[in-house]
């Protein structure tokens, strides 16, 4: 099979990446050259990384014959309120399917009055287009598939803004968390510079040309601009552990197609008073019932590491659950889970078995996030 | 890093050093290299039974589990205690320090067969990716 390959493909393989197949992305897992996963993770913690996200897909919803078309799409396809969203503003939000779980977690941009970006998961771009296509065409909007056209790089870290400030005339420390811009980025003009990113750290998402030249000329430039705060190049490796401490769902783990938004504990994103949108009659039904399962974090208290898939045991042995999403936490210097169990088992401290291989190894529920950045004093902002 | 000549190699990148009766046990350079950071060593405890071409254990990374195959058969005499500590010792010194296991060996014309570091080395340099010097 052949596998998709970023406008960066080249540049990683040359840079001696070890490459993964990720939902058909031929994609670099980590960088010997950066010190591995660990050192990566620990860069983006203490300084800076780049990542090449360019396998995330981008769907453009602008205005059809008459204004008004496109937000009306978003808010009848996407569980937030992008109502809410001034311009230049984004917000996380979802897509769910009539009976309240996930078609994929998205971050919408409200570009214009009536013009907004969606950017959406790497493994699930076909079926996004699809379902946005599909599901918008009752309303007066045009929707666009820019996925090939960008590459996007996530320059992520407490020194992130000064590595892309070097970059732009834009004034970064304008742009609070979750807002965006339009500037000249590398000498190209109005290119989105947002302030988003997967990783918990504060930290800028760029889009530009997705052509080879420029894409790597712009990751050249990113990297020397980086060069004085250590930056490193970073793969999806440092991605998933970043994330996982930060408990930023996964698709395909957290969330998915048979879990409800009640269950994966996004109910703040999801603003039933909004208005009709898909899901929202099932999740209205839902949330009378007591939900069956919920998501915890887990720490491990015996030696092991808790990974994706392994079942979840209750004292006495009895199958309960599973962990979506296992991994070391290089920050933590511990082993860490999150996962879906019955409410009954998700009171902080409570002690549960993890499956691992022909062991049970105790855990214990703990507060998420795992980890959580210490945020500079900042002019206080409306959350969306 | 080398391989050394004294050792033997299985195609699952496991070494053993096999010395009269007793054998030692490791994982190959390029199987440390393939893993990334070590993390978590899981090793099978002395007076435990390994069997040739059977897993005896585990080595994960941050990413992935391993296993480990044992190269020829026996009984395991003592397992590498400071792993638990510092697995970090599997990437930095594979063939020396980070031995996983020493066993008494139940058949050592089982070790006839495998490769010797000659033959490892064009084993990998096949694999499309050599070993760094």
């Amino acid at each position: 099979m052949e596998l998709r390959k970023t406008p960066l493909n080249a540049l990683h393989r040359k840079l001696g990446a070890k490459m993964v197949n990720f939902g058909g992305w031929d994609m670099p897992v980590e960088y010997p050259s950066s010190g591995g996963l660990i050192a990566e993770h620990k860069a983006v913690r203490g300084g800076v990384g780049v990542f090449d996200v360019s396998h995330m897909g981008d769907i453009r919803i602008r205005s059809g014959k008459t204004p008004g078309g496109a937000l009306a799409a978003v808010q009848h396809i996407c569980m937030n309120d992008a109502s809410k969203l001034a311009i230049g503003q984004a917000q996380y939000s979802a897509m769910l399917y009539p009976q309240g779980t996930f078609v994929d977690d998205v971050i919408v941009h409200r570009l214009g009055e009536d013009d907004f970006l969606l950017v959406i998961n790497a493994g699930t771009r076909e079926k996004d287009v699809s379902w946005v296509r599909e599901n918008t065409k009752g309303f007066d909007c045009v929707v666009e598939d820019l996925s090939d056209a960008y590459t996007q790089l996530a320059i992520q870290g407490p020194r992130a803004v000064d590595v892309v400030q070097k970059l732009t005339d834009a004034n970064l420390s304008a742009i609070k968390n979750y807002w965006f811009t339009h500037e000249t980025l590398c000498g190209l003009k109005d290119r989105l510079i947002a302030r988003t990113g997967y990783t918990g750290e504060d930290g800028f998402e760029i889009y530009v040309p997705g052509d080879v030249a420029t894409s790597e000329r712009v990751w050249n430039a990113v990297m020397e601009a980086g060069r004085e705060f250590g930056i490193v190049p970073c793969g999806l490796g440092a991605r998933n552990t970043l994330r996982l401490e930060a408990k930023m769902a996964l698709y395909g783990h957290e969330i998915s197609e048979t879990i409800s938004v009640w269950e994966a504990g996004l109910d703040r994103y999801c603003k039933m008073d909004k208005g009709e949108f898909i899901g929202r009659a099932a999740l209205a039904k839902l949330s009378s019932a007591a939900p069956k399962r919920t998501l915890v974090g887990l720490e491990m208290i015996d030696r092991g590491i808790a990974r994706d898939g392994y079942r979840i045991l209750d004292l006495a042995g009895v199958e309960i659950g599973v962990v979506t999403s296992g991994s070391p936490s290089p920050t933590l210097g511990k082993n860490i889970a999150l996962a879906y169990v019955p409410p009954e088992f998700s009171a902080i401290g409570t002690t549960l078995l993890v499956e691992i291989r022909s062991q049970q190894c105790k855990a214990q529920v703990v507060t998420t996030p795992f980890y959580k950045r210490v945020k500079k004093p900042a002019a206080p902002q409306a959350a969306t | 890093m080398g391989y050394p000549a004294s050792y033997r190699y299985t195609k699952d990148h496991e070494w053993i050093d096999a010395k009269g009766g007793t054998a030692t046990i490791g994982i190959t350079d390029y199987a440390q290299h393939e893993l990334g950071d070590v993390v978590f060593v899981e090793l099978p405890k002395p007076g435990a039974k390994v069997e040739k071409g059977k897993s005896f254990g585990t080595v994960e990374s941050v990413k992935a589990v391993s296993e480990i195959y044992a190269p020829a058969s026996g009984e395991v005499l003592e397992a590498n205690g400071q792993l638990q500590n510092k697995p970090e010792t599997i990437n930095s010194d594979p063939h020396g320090a980070a031995w996983l296991i020493r066993i008494k060996l139940s058949n050592p014309s089982e070790t006839d067969g495998l490769m010797d570091a000659v033959a490892y080395e064009k084993y990998i340099a096949q694999k499309g990716e050599g070993t760094s010097a």
